[in-house]
Protein backbone atom coordinates (compact mmCIF):
# COMPACT_ATOMS: atom_id res chain seq x y z
CA UNK A 1 0.00 0.00 0.00
CA UNK A 2 1.15 3.34 -0.94
CA UNK A 3 1.53 6.04 1.45
CA UNK A 4 -1.20 8.94 2.13
CA UNK A 5 -0.45 12.23 0.44
CA UNK A 6 0.39 15.06 2.37
CA UNK A 7 -2.99 17.01 3.38
CA UNK A 8 -4.31 19.75 1.47
CA UNK A 9 -2.19 22.57 2.58
CA UNK A 10 -4.43 25.03 4.85
CA UNK A 11 -6.54 21.97 5.52
CA UNK A 12 -6.14 20.73 8.72
CA UNK A 13 -8.55 17.46 8.91
CA UNK A 14 -7.74 16.64 12.41
CA UNK A 15 -8.91 20.59 13.41
CA UNK A 16 -12.38 19.94 11.12
CA UNK A 17 -13.79 17.17 12.76
CA UNK A 18 -13.32 18.70 16.21
CA UNK A 19 -15.83 21.03 14.87
CA UNK A 20 -18.33 17.72 14.18
CA UNK A 21 -18.91 16.13 17.79
CA UNK A 22 -20.85 12.98 16.34
CA UNK A 23 -17.55 11.80 15.23
CA UNK A 24 -15.67 11.58 18.30
CA UNK A 25 -17.52 8.41 18.94
CA UNK A 26 -16.70 4.74 18.93
CA UNK A 27 -19.28 2.38 16.91
CA UNK A 28 -19.22 -1.53 17.80
CA UNK A 29 -15.71 -0.27 20.40
CA UNK A 30 -13.83 0.98 17.10
CA UNK A 31 -13.77 4.99 16.33
CA UNK A 32 -16.58 5.45 13.80
CA UNK A 33 -15.69 6.20 10.22
CA UNK A 34 -18.49 8.03 8.64
CA UNK A 35 -18.57 7.37 4.60
CA UNK A 36 -22.01 7.88 4.12
CA UNK A 37 -22.29 11.38 3.16
CA UNK A 38 -23.79 11.26 -0.04
CA UNK A 39 -27.13 10.00 1.80
CA UNK A 40 -26.78 12.84 4.48
CA UNK A 41 -24.30 15.03 5.77
CA UNK A 42 -23.05 15.50 9.63
CA UNK A 43 -23.82 18.59 11.36
CA UNK A 44 -20.73 20.88 12.83
CA UNK A 45 -21.47 22.66 16.21
CA UNK A 46 -21.78 26.00 14.81
CA UNK A 47 -25.09 23.97 12.85
CA UNK A 48 -26.16 22.23 16.02
CA UNK A 49 -25.24 26.25 18.08
CA UNK A 50 -27.76 27.99 15.93
CA UNK A 51 -30.19 25.21 16.54
CA UNK A 52 -30.15 25.47 20.12
CA UNK A 53 -29.74 29.37 20.14
CA UNK A 54 -32.94 30.86 17.75
CA UNK A 55 -34.76 28.03 20.12
CA UNK A 56 -33.99 29.50 23.09
CA UNK A 57 -33.43 33.29 22.01
CA UNK A 58 -35.09 34.03 19.10
CA UNK A 59 -38.22 31.53 18.35
CA UNK A 60 -41.41 32.82 16.88
CA UNK A 61 -43.45 32.56 13.84
CA UNK A 62 -42.23 34.68 10.93
CA UNK A 63 -43.78 37.46 8.79
CA UNK A 64 -47.08 38.19 10.31
CA UNK A 65 -46.25 38.97 14.54
CA UNK A 66 -45.70 42.91 15.27
CA UNK A 67 -43.37 41.16 18.69
CA UNK A 68 -39.92 41.90 18.97
CA UNK A 69 -39.25 37.98 18.75
CA UNK A 70 -41.32 37.65 15.21
CA UNK A 71 -39.59 40.16 13.98
CA UNK A 72 -36.51 38.83 15.15
CA UNK A 73 -37.14 35.53 13.51
CA UNK A 74 -38.26 37.11 10.78
CA UNK A 75 -35.12 38.96 9.94
CA UNK A 76 -32.85 35.83 10.59
CA UNK A 77 -34.92 34.02 8.26
CA UNK A 78 -34.36 36.47 5.32
CA UNK A 79 -31.03 36.71 6.10
CA UNK A 80 -30.31 33.36 5.94
CA UNK A 81 -32.40 33.34 2.22
CA UNK A 82 -30.20 36.16 1.46
CA UNK A 83 -26.81 33.71 2.36
CA UNK A 84 -28.41 30.80 0.04
CA UNK A 85 -29.06 34.14 -2.36
CA UNK A 86 -25.34 34.88 -2.48
CA UNK A 87 -24.28 31.13 -1.90
CA UNK A 88 -25.64 30.48 -5.52
CA UNK A 89 -25.12 34.26 -6.91
CA UNK A 90 -29.09 34.13 -7.69
CA UNK A 91 -29.67 37.79 -8.63
CA UNK A 92 -32.44 38.39 -6.12
CA UNK A 93 -33.52 36.79 -2.96
CA UNK A 94 -37.02 36.26 -4.18
CA UNK A 95 -36.02 33.78 -6.29
CA UNK A 96 -34.75 31.30 -3.71
CA UNK A 97 -37.78 29.16 -2.50
CA UNK A 98 -37.60 27.43 1.26
CA UNK A 99 -38.44 23.91 0.56
CA UNK A 100 -37.84 20.80 2.40
CA UNK A 101 -35.94 19.15 0.42
CA UNK A 102 -34.75 18.87 -3.06
CA UNK A 103 -37.52 15.96 -3.68
CA UNK A 104 -40.39 19.05 -2.80
CA UNK A 105 -38.40 21.51 -5.41
CA UNK A 106 -38.60 19.17 -7.87
CA UNK A 107 -41.97 17.97 -7.61
CA UNK A 108 -42.93 21.76 -7.51
CA UNK A 109 -41.64 22.61 -10.64
CA UNK A 110 -43.02 19.62 -11.84
CA UNK A 111 -46.82 20.41 -10.56
CA UNK A 112 -46.51 24.58 -10.72
CA UNK A 113 -44.31 24.79 -14.25
CA UNK A 114 -44.98 21.36 -16.27
CA UNK A 115 -48.63 20.74 -15.17
CA UNK A 116 -50.51 23.92 -16.73
CA UNK A 117 -48.44 24.09 -19.57
CA UNK A 118 -47.23 20.64 -20.82
CA UNK A 119 -49.47 18.55 -23.14
CA UNK A 120 -50.09 15.16 -25.05
CA UNK A 121 -47.14 14.44 -27.13
CA UNK A 122 -44.81 17.11 -25.01
CA UNK A 123 -41.40 15.72 -23.83
CA UNK A 124 -39.49 15.56 -20.71
CA UNK A 125 -35.60 15.01 -21.15
CA UNK A 126 -33.92 13.05 -17.89
CA UNK A 127 -31.08 10.90 -17.65
CA UNK A 128 -30.14 7.67 -17.00
CA UNK A 129 -28.20 8.24 -13.68
CA UNK A 130 -31.42 10.36 -12.45
CA UNK A 131 -32.23 9.67 -8.86
CA UNK A 132 -35.86 7.98 -7.88
CA UNK A 133 -36.81 11.65 -6.73
CA UNK A 134 -36.21 13.03 -10.21
CA UNK A 135 -37.94 10.60 -12.36
CA UNK A 136 -40.88 9.73 -10.21
CA UNK A 137 -42.42 13.74 -10.46
CA UNK A 138 -41.96 13.64 -13.82
CA UNK A 139 -43.44 10.09 -14.36
CA UNK A 140 -46.40 11.34 -12.56
CA UNK A 141 -46.73 14.90 -14.75
CA UNK A 142 -46.83 12.54 -17.64
CA UNK A 143 -49.45 10.85 -16.57
CA UNK A 144 -51.52 13.85 -15.14
CA UNK A 145 -50.69 15.31 -19.35
CA UNK A 146 -49.98 13.00 -21.35
CA UNK A 147 -46.60 13.71 -22.04
CA UNK A 148 -43.57 11.34 -22.37
CA UNK A 149 -40.42 10.79 -20.94
CA UNK A 150 -37.25 10.75 -22.46
CA UNK A 151 -34.36 9.16 -21.27
CA UNK A 152 -30.58 10.19 -22.10
CA UNK A 153 -28.34 6.75 -21.82
CA UNK A 154 -25.22 6.83 -19.71
CA UNK A 155 -22.12 4.93 -21.09
CA UNK A 156 -20.16 2.16 -18.85
CA UNK A 157 -18.32 4.71 -17.29
CA UNK A 158 -21.55 6.37 -16.31
CA UNK A 159 -20.92 9.09 -18.55
CA UNK A 160 -23.68 10.27 -20.07
CA UNK A 161 -23.71 9.57 -23.97
CA UNK A 162 -23.48 13.61 -24.67
CA UNK A 163 -24.79 12.90 -28.80
CA UNK A 164 -27.88 10.98 -27.78
CA UNK A 165 -28.46 13.97 -25.79
CA UNK A 166 -28.56 16.49 -28.89
CA UNK A 167 -30.18 13.88 -30.66
CA UNK A 168 -33.21 14.07 -28.11
CA UNK A 169 -33.56 17.55 -27.75
CA UNK A 170 -36.48 17.59 -30.18
CA UNK A 171 -38.89 20.87 -30.86
CA UNK A 172 -41.43 18.89 -28.64
CA UNK A 173 -38.41 18.93 -25.50
CA UNK A 174 -40.73 20.87 -22.87
CA UNK A 175 -37.94 20.57 -20.06
CA UNK A 176 -34.42 18.93 -19.30
CA UNK A 177 -34.11 17.73 -15.85
CA UNK A 178 -30.28 16.45 -15.13
CA UNK A 179 -28.66 15.77 -11.78
CA UNK A 180 -25.53 17.68 -11.43
CA UNK A 181 -23.53 14.88 -9.90
CA UNK A 182 -24.99 11.32 -9.30
CA UNK A 183 -25.82 10.14 -6.33
CA UNK A 184 -24.41 6.44 -7.06
CA UNK A 185 -22.05 7.14 -10.03
CA UNK A 186 -20.39 10.20 -8.33
CA UNK A 187 -20.55 11.53 -12.25
CA UNK A 188 -20.56 15.20 -12.29
CA UNK A 189 -22.47 16.06 -15.66
CA UNK A 190 -21.20 19.11 -18.00
CA UNK A 191 -24.48 20.93 -16.92
CA UNK A 192 -23.30 24.34 -18.19
CA UNK A 193 -22.93 22.56 -21.48
CA UNK A 194 -26.18 20.81 -21.73
CA UNK A 195 -27.89 24.26 -20.65
CA UNK A 196 -26.38 26.18 -23.60
CA UNK A 197 -27.58 23.01 -25.69
CA UNK A 198 -30.68 23.09 -24.26
CA UNK A 199 -31.52 26.76 -24.26
CA UNK A 200 -30.29 26.89 -28.09
CA UNK A 201 -33.63 24.52 -28.59
CA UNK A 202 -35.66 27.17 -26.16
CA UNK A 203 -35.87 24.27 -23.66
CA UNK A 204 -35.65 25.18 -19.97
CA UNK A 205 -33.50 23.55 -17.68
CA UNK A 206 -33.55 22.48 -13.92
CA UNK A 207 -30.76 20.86 -12.14
CA UNK A 208 -30.89 18.68 -9.54
CA UNK A 209 -28.23 19.90 -7.18
CA UNK A 210 -28.63 17.04 -4.54
CA UNK A 211 -25.16 15.63 -4.75
CA UNK A 212 -23.27 18.98 -6.01
CA UNK A 213 -23.82 21.63 -3.53
CA UNK A 214 -22.03 20.05 -0.94
CA UNK A 215 -18.52 19.58 -3.25
CA UNK A 216 -18.59 22.31 -5.59
CA UNK A 217 -19.01 26.08 -5.92
CA UNK A 218 -22.07 26.49 -7.92
CA UNK A 219 -23.29 29.56 -9.76
CA UNK A 220 -26.63 30.00 -11.37
CA UNK A 221 -26.24 32.95 -13.03
CA UNK A 222 -22.82 31.55 -14.68
CA UNK A 223 -24.69 28.49 -15.27
CA UNK A 224 -27.97 30.26 -16.72
CA UNK A 225 -30.10 27.00 -15.61
CA UNK A 226 -34.06 27.68 -15.10
CA UNK A 227 -34.25 25.86 -11.73
CA UNK A 228 -31.84 24.62 -9.11
CA UNK A 229 -32.96 22.19 -6.11
CA UNK A 230 -30.96 20.91 -2.91
CA UNK A 231 -31.21 19.69 0.30
CA UNK A 232 -29.35 21.29 3.21
CA UNK A 233 -28.76 18.51 5.22
CA UNK A 234 -26.39 16.74 2.37
CA UNK A 235 -24.48 20.81 2.64
CA UNK A 236 -23.70 19.86 6.78
CA UNK A 237 -27.68 21.88 7.69
CA UNK A 238 -30.61 20.22 9.00
CA UNK A 239 -32.96 17.68 7.34
CA UNK A 240 -36.23 19.25 6.18
CA UNK A 241 -35.40 21.94 4.53
CA UNK A 242 -34.40 22.56 0.84
CA UNK A 243 -34.03 25.24 -1.97
CA UNK A 244 -35.47 25.71 -5.13
CA UNK A 245 -33.75 28.15 -7.04
CA UNK A 246 -35.80 29.67 -9.69
CA UNK A 247 -35.34 32.68 -12.67
CA UNK A 248 -37.95 35.41 -11.66
CA UNK A 249 -39.46 35.71 -14.73
CA UNK A 250 -40.14 31.65 -14.59
CA UNK A 251 -41.62 31.61 -11.21
CA UNK A 252 -43.43 34.82 -11.60
CA UNK A 253 -45.77 33.08 -14.58
CA UNK A 254 -46.05 29.94 -12.15
CA UNK A 255 -48.83 29.29 -9.69
CA UNK A 256 -48.79 28.52 -6.34
CA UNK A 257 -47.83 24.13 -5.52
CA UNK A 258 -49.74 24.14 -2.49
CA UNK A 259 -52.66 26.57 -0.29
CA UNK A 260 -52.76 28.40 2.89
CA UNK A 261 -50.62 30.34 5.02
CA UNK A 262 -47.88 32.52 3.24
CA UNK A 263 -49.04 32.12 0.18
CA UNK A 264 -52.01 34.30 0.16
CA UNK A 265 -52.16 38.33 0.19
CA UNK A 266 -56.07 38.21 0.48
CA UNK A 267 -59.02 35.39 0.61
CA UNK A 268 -62.55 36.01 0.55
CA UNK A 269 -64.31 33.12 -0.91
CA UNK A 270 -64.88 34.42 -4.00
CA UNK A 271 -61.38 34.70 -4.82
CA UNK A 272 -57.72 34.40 -3.09
CA UNK A 273 -55.14 37.03 -4.21
CA UNK A 274 -51.88 35.41 -4.43
CA UNK A 275 -48.81 36.21 -2.30
CA UNK A 276 -45.62 37.83 -4.62
CA UNK A 277 -42.32 35.95 -4.79
CA UNK A 278 -41.31 33.71 -2.80
CA UNK A 279 -44.30 33.32 -0.07
CA UNK A 280 -46.50 32.30 -3.00
CA UNK A 281 -44.21 29.22 -2.97
CA UNK A 282 -43.94 29.05 1.07
CA UNK A 283 -47.70 27.52 1.88
CA UNK A 284 -47.98 27.50 5.74
CA UNK A 285 -45.54 27.83 8.66
CA UNK A 286 -41.90 27.36 6.99
CA UNK A 287 -39.00 25.30 8.53
CA UNK A 288 -38.33 28.51 10.32
CA UNK A 289 -34.94 27.54 12.11
CA UNK A 290 -33.88 24.49 10.20
CA UNK A 291 -33.77 27.54 7.42
CA UNK A 292 -31.75 29.96 9.78
CA UNK A 293 -29.49 27.01 10.47
CA UNK A 294 -28.96 26.41 7.00
CA UNK A 295 -27.32 29.85 6.62
CA UNK A 296 -25.22 28.41 9.40
CA UNK A 297 -24.38 25.93 7.44
CA UNK A 298 -23.37 27.74 4.22
CA UNK A 299 -21.41 30.20 6.69
CA UNK A 300 -19.80 26.80 8.12
CA UNK A 301 -18.81 25.76 4.80
CA UNK A 302 -17.67 29.16 3.46
CA UNK A 303 -15.24 29.60 6.42
CA UNK A 304 -13.45 26.64 5.39
CA UNK A 305 -13.62 27.11 1.14
CA UNK A 306 -15.35 25.12 -0.60
CA UNK A 307 -12.81 24.82 -3.41
CA UNK A 308 -10.71 24.03 -0.40
CA UNK A 309 -13.14 20.83 0.38
CA UNK A 310 -13.43 19.98 -2.89
CA UNK A 311 -9.70 19.70 -3.68
CA UNK A 312 -9.52 17.80 -0.15
CA UNK A 313 -11.91 15.23 -1.16
CA UNK A 314 -11.21 14.82 -4.39
CA UNK A 315 -7.29 13.84 -2.80
CA UNK A 316 -9.75 11.46 -0.73
CA UNK A 317 -11.42 10.04 -3.94
CA UNK A 318 -7.70 9.45 -6.22
CA UNK A 319 -6.18 7.64 -3.24
CA UNK A 320 -9.56 5.61 -2.11
CA UNK A 321 -9.63 5.16 -6.08
CA UNK A 322 -6.41 3.71 -6.40
CA UNK A 323 -6.25 1.55 -3.73
CA UNK A 324 -9.42 -0.08 -4.10
CA UNK A 325 -8.41 -1.13 -7.69
CA UNK A 326 -6.06 -3.28 -6.00
CA UNK A 327 -8.48 -5.79 -4.07
CA UNK A 328 -9.06 -8.47 -6.06
CA UNK A 329 -12.61 -9.24 -7.14
CA UNK A 330 -13.44 -4.99 -6.38
CA UNK A 331 -15.33 -3.66 -9.49
CA UNK A 332 -15.92 -0.22 -9.25
CA UNK A 333 -19.74 1.26 -10.63
CA UNK A 334 -18.91 4.86 -12.03
CA UNK A 335 -15.99 5.77 -13.53
CA UNK A 336 -16.70 9.02 -15.29
CA UNK A 337 -13.60 11.25 -15.86
CA UNK A 338 -15.49 13.90 -14.32
CA UNK A 339 -16.33 12.54 -10.65
CA UNK A 340 -17.17 13.93 -7.47
CA UNK A 341 -16.00 12.24 -4.36
CA UNK A 342 -18.26 8.72 -4.31
CA UNK A 343 -17.08 5.81 -4.50
CA UNK A 344 -19.71 3.05 -5.63
CA UNK A 345 -18.49 -1.12 -5.89
CA UNK A 346 -19.07 -4.57 -6.02
CA UNK A 347 -17.10 -7.60 -4.87
CA UNK A 348 -16.88 -11.17 -6.34
CA UNK A 349 -19.60 -13.04 -5.21
CA UNK A 350 -20.21 -10.95 -1.64
CA UNK A 351 -23.64 -8.85 -1.73
CA UNK A 352 -23.37 -4.96 -0.90
CA UNK A 353 -25.40 -5.36 1.93
CA UNK A 354 -23.40 -8.10 3.63
CA UNK A 355 -20.26 -5.59 3.14
CA UNK A 356 -22.14 -3.60 4.50
CA UNK A 357 -23.02 -5.36 7.70
CA UNK A 358 -19.19 -6.36 7.95
CA UNK A 359 -18.07 -3.06 7.84
CA UNK A 360 -20.38 -1.84 10.29
CA UNK A 361 -18.86 -4.22 12.80
CA UNK A 362 -15.79 -2.00 12.48
CA UNK A 363 -16.95 0.94 12.54
CA UNK A 364 -17.44 2.01 8.97
CA UNK A 365 -20.56 3.36 7.82
CA UNK A 366 -21.29 2.93 3.98
CA UNK A 367 -24.55 2.54 1.99
CA UNK A 368 -24.93 -0.98 0.61
CA UNK A 369 -28.24 -0.97 -1.66
CA UNK A 370 -29.84 0.98 -5.33
CA UNK A 371 -29.21 4.27 -3.96
CA UNK A 372 -32.70 5.16 -4.95
CA UNK A 373 -31.43 4.83 -8.67
CA UNK A 374 -32.87 1.55 -9.75
CA UNK A 375 -32.34 2.37 -13.50
CA UNK A 376 -28.54 2.53 -13.00
CA UNK A 377 -28.45 -0.68 -11.24
CA UNK A 378 -30.72 -2.24 -13.61
CA UNK A 379 -27.98 -0.60 -16.60
CA UNK A 380 -24.74 -2.03 -15.03
CA UNK A 381 -26.55 -5.10 -14.16
CA UNK A 382 -26.04 -5.32 -10.42
CA UNK A 383 -28.93 -5.27 -7.90
CA UNK A 384 -27.24 -3.15 -5.99
CA UNK A 385 -23.59 -1.19 -4.65
CA UNK A 386 -21.73 -0.37 -1.86
CA UNK A 387 -20.98 2.91 -1.27
CA UNK A 388 -18.66 5.10 0.16
CA UNK A 389 -18.98 8.86 0.15
CA UNK A 390 -16.86 11.55 1.21
CA UNK A 391 -17.19 14.77 2.99
CA UNK A 392 -15.00 17.49 4.46
CA UNK A 393 -14.15 15.53 7.77
CA UNK A 394 -13.10 12.64 6.42
CA UNK A 395 -9.24 11.80 5.69
CA UNK A 396 -6.72 9.55 4.87
CA UNK A 397 -6.49 7.41 7.32
CA UNK A 398 -10.15 6.97 7.03
CA UNK A 399 -9.50 5.39 3.62
CA UNK A 400 -7.35 3.32 5.03
CA UNK A 401 -9.17 2.03 7.64
CA UNK A 402 -12.06 1.28 4.39
CA UNK A 403 -9.59 -0.57 2.72
CA UNK A 404 -8.37 -2.52 5.11
CA UNK A 405 -12.71 -2.99 6.38
CA UNK A 406 -12.78 -4.35 2.61
CA UNK A 407 -10.35 -6.92 3.25
CA UNK A 408 -11.74 -8.11 5.91
CA UNK A 409 -14.86 -8.57 4.80
CA UNK A 410 -13.27 -10.95 1.98
CA UNK A 411 -11.68 -12.65 4.34
CA UNK A 412 -14.68 -13.79 6.82
CA UNK A 413 -16.51 -14.20 3.45
CA UNK A 414 -13.25 -16.84 2.32
CA UNK B 1 -15.36 -7.98 15.90
CA UNK B 2 -15.12 -11.60 14.00
CA UNK B 3 -16.68 -13.18 16.97
CA UNK B 4 -19.66 -11.38 16.80
CA UNK B 5 -20.30 -11.52 12.81
CA UNK B 6 -19.42 -14.73 13.02
CA UNK B 7 -23.18 -15.55 15.10
CA UNK B 8 -24.62 -13.91 11.62
CA UNK B 9 -22.17 -15.88 9.19
CA UNK B 10 -22.19 -19.12 10.30
CA UNK B 11 -20.14 -21.59 8.19
CA UNK B 12 -24.01 -22.96 7.47
CA UNK B 13 -25.15 -19.86 6.07
CA UNK B 14 -21.64 -19.22 3.56
CA UNK B 15 -22.59 -22.92 2.28
CA UNK B 16 -25.85 -22.47 1.45
CA UNK B 17 -25.32 -18.71 0.10
CA UNK B 18 -22.33 -20.32 -2.16
CA UNK B 19 -24.21 -23.60 -3.09
CA UNK B 20 -27.83 -22.69 -2.88
CA UNK B 21 -29.72 -25.94 -2.73
CA UNK B 22 -32.73 -26.25 -4.45
CA UNK B 23 -31.72 -23.61 -7.16
CA UNK B 24 -33.61 -24.05 -10.22
CA UNK B 25 -36.96 -23.45 -12.00
CA UNK B 26 -39.85 -25.65 -11.41
CA UNK B 27 -41.82 -26.62 -14.46
CA UNK B 28 -44.95 -28.06 -13.07
CA UNK B 29 -44.89 -25.48 -10.12
CA UNK B 30 -48.86 -24.65 -8.58
CA UNK B 31 -47.75 -21.80 -6.79
CA UNK B 32 -44.77 -19.67 -8.29
CA UNK B 33 -44.18 -15.45 -6.08
CA UNK B 34 -42.42 -12.78 -7.32
CA UNK B 35 -40.38 -11.79 -3.80
CA UNK B 36 -38.93 -8.31 -3.77
CA UNK B 37 -36.93 -6.57 -1.36
CA UNK B 38 -36.86 -2.58 -2.33
CA UNK B 39 -34.44 -1.77 0.53
CA UNK B 40 -31.65 -3.59 -1.00
CA UNK B 41 -33.19 -5.11 -4.48
CA UNK B 42 -32.87 -8.74 -3.46
CA UNK B 43 -35.43 -10.77 -5.65
CA UNK B 44 -36.50 -14.11 -5.37
CA UNK B 45 -38.73 -16.35 -7.57
CA UNK B 46 -39.98 -19.47 -5.34
CA UNK B 47 -41.55 -22.62 -6.98
CA UNK B 48 -43.96 -24.69 -4.78
CA UNK B 49 -45.74 -27.10 -5.82
CA UNK B 50 -48.71 -28.15 -3.15
CA UNK B 51 -50.98 -31.04 -3.11
CA UNK B 52 -54.60 -31.27 -2.14
CA UNK B 53 -53.82 -32.36 1.31
CA UNK B 54 -51.98 -28.61 1.56
CA UNK B 55 -48.58 -30.77 1.75
CA UNK B 56 -45.74 -28.96 0.39
CA UNK B 57 -44.24 -31.78 -2.33
CA UNK B 58 -41.70 -29.99 -3.83
CA UNK B 59 -39.84 -25.99 -3.45
CA UNK B 60 -37.64 -24.27 -5.57
CA UNK B 61 -36.13 -20.71 -5.82
CA UNK B 62 -33.83 -18.16 -8.12
CA UNK B 63 -33.00 -14.92 -7.33
CA UNK B 64 -30.22 -12.63 -6.19
CA UNK B 65 -29.63 -11.27 -2.97
CA UNK B 66 -27.28 -11.29 -0.05
CA UNK B 67 -25.67 -13.85 1.31
CA UNK B 68 -28.67 -14.03 4.32
CA UNK B 69 -31.23 -13.90 2.21
CA UNK B 70 -29.67 -16.54 0.03
CA UNK B 71 -29.34 -19.21 2.54
CA UNK B 72 -32.33 -18.62 3.96
CA UNK B 73 -34.26 -19.16 1.00
CA UNK B 74 -32.07 -22.33 0.24
CA UNK B 75 -32.83 -23.76 3.58
CA UNK B 76 -35.82 -22.83 3.78
CA UNK B 77 -36.60 -24.98 0.43
CA UNK B 78 -34.98 -28.30 2.46
CA UNK B 79 -36.92 -27.86 5.71
CA UNK B 80 -40.35 -27.13 4.33
CA UNK B 81 -40.28 -29.98 2.16
CA UNK B 82 -42.73 -32.54 3.01
CA UNK B 83 -44.57 -30.64 5.73
CA UNK B 84 -48.05 -29.71 5.96
CA UNK B 85 -48.54 -25.93 4.52
CA UNK B 86 -50.42 -25.12 8.49
CA UNK B 87 -46.54 -26.31 9.99
CA UNK B 88 -44.76 -24.26 7.45
CA UNK B 89 -47.10 -21.21 7.96
CA UNK B 90 -46.10 -22.07 12.47
CA UNK B 91 -42.39 -22.43 11.67
CA UNK B 92 -42.23 -18.99 10.11
CA UNK B 93 -44.08 -17.76 12.37
CA UNK B 94 -41.76 -18.50 15.72
CA UNK B 95 -38.90 -17.84 13.36
CA UNK B 96 -40.04 -14.30 12.74
CA UNK B 97 -40.85 -13.96 16.85
CA UNK B 98 -37.46 -14.94 17.24
CA UNK B 99 -35.92 -13.06 14.16
CA UNK B 100 -37.65 -9.97 15.42
CA UNK B 101 -36.83 -10.47 18.87
CA UNK B 102 -40.48 -10.62 20.09
CA UNK B 103 -39.83 -13.58 21.80
CA UNK B 104 -37.90 -13.23 24.42
CA UNK B 105 -37.89 -16.91 25.52
CA UNK B 106 -35.40 -17.74 22.83
CA UNK B 107 -36.13 -21.27 22.56
CA UNK B 108 -33.87 -22.63 19.09
CA UNK B 109 -34.13 -26.14 19.50
CA UNK B 110 -38.35 -25.22 17.91
CA UNK B 111 -36.10 -23.77 14.85
CA UNK B 112 -34.54 -26.54 14.05
CA UNK B 113 -32.08 -26.16 11.13
CA UNK B 114 -33.52 -22.77 10.90
CA UNK B 115 -31.36 -21.90 14.05
CA UNK B 116 -28.77 -20.95 12.54
CA UNK B 117 -30.14 -17.89 11.10
CA UNK B 118 -31.24 -16.43 14.63
CA UNK B 119 -28.17 -14.28 15.00
CA UNK B 120 -29.82 -12.14 12.23
CA UNK B 121 -32.41 -10.54 15.59
CA UNK B 122 -28.74 -8.96 16.49
CA UNK B 123 -28.97 -7.06 13.55
CA UNK B 124 -32.86 -5.01 12.67
CA UNK B 125 -31.84 -4.34 9.32
CA UNK B 126 -31.16 -7.62 8.02
CA UNK B 127 -34.22 -9.74 9.53
CA UNK B 128 -36.06 -8.64 6.39
CA UNK B 129 -32.97 -10.50 4.48
CA UNK B 130 -33.72 -13.39 6.10
CA UNK B 131 -37.63 -13.05 5.95
CA UNK B 132 -37.98 -12.84 2.10
CA UNK B 133 -38.18 -15.91 0.95
CA UNK B 134 -40.60 -17.01 4.22
CA UNK B 135 -42.95 -14.05 3.33
CA UNK B 136 -42.96 -15.57 -0.37
CA UNK B 137 -43.90 -19.24 1.04
CA UNK B 138 -46.43 -17.61 2.90
CA UNK B 139 -47.85 -15.68 -0.06
CA UNK B 140 -47.54 -18.86 -2.36
CA UNK B 141 -49.54 -20.86 0.61
CA UNK B 142 -52.14 -18.48 0.95
CA UNK B 143 -52.17 -18.24 -3.15
CA UNK B 144 -51.49 -14.93 -3.66
CA UNK B 145 -50.54 -13.42 -7.06
CA UNK B 146 -49.07 -10.15 -6.57
CA UNK B 147 -45.74 -9.81 -6.28
CA UNK B 148 -44.40 -9.58 -2.68
CA UNK B 149 -42.50 -7.39 -0.30
CA UNK B 150 -40.80 -6.97 3.17
CA UNK B 151 -41.89 -3.42 2.81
Amino acid sequence: MSTAPAAVPMFDAARIRKDFPILGQQVHGKPLVYLDNAATAQKPKAVLDCIAKVYTEDYANVHRGVHTLSQRATELFEGAREKVQRHLNARHSHEIIFTRGTTEAINLVAQSYGRPRFKAGDEILITAMEHHSNIVPWQMLCQQTGAVLKVVPIDRTGALVLDQFEALLSNRTRLLAVAHMSNALGTINPVEKLIEQAHRHGVPVLVDGAQAIPHMAVDVRALDCDFYAFSGHKLYGPAGIGILYGKEELLDKMPPYQGGGDMIRRVTFEKTEYNTLPYKFEAGTPSIVDAIALGAAIDYVNGIGIETIAEHEHRLLAYATEQALRIPGLELVGQAADKGAILSFTLHRIHPHDIGTILDHLGIAIRAGHHCAMPVMDFFGVPATARASFGLYNTFEEVDALIAGIHEVIEVFG
Amino acid sequence: MLDQIRDLYQEVVFDHNRNPRNFRVMEDANRTIEGFNPLCGDRITLYVKIDGDGIIQDVSFQGSGCAISTASASLMTEIVRGMHESQAHALFQTFHRIATGKDETLNLEELGKLAVLAGVRAYPARVKCATLAWHSLEAAIENKQATVTTE
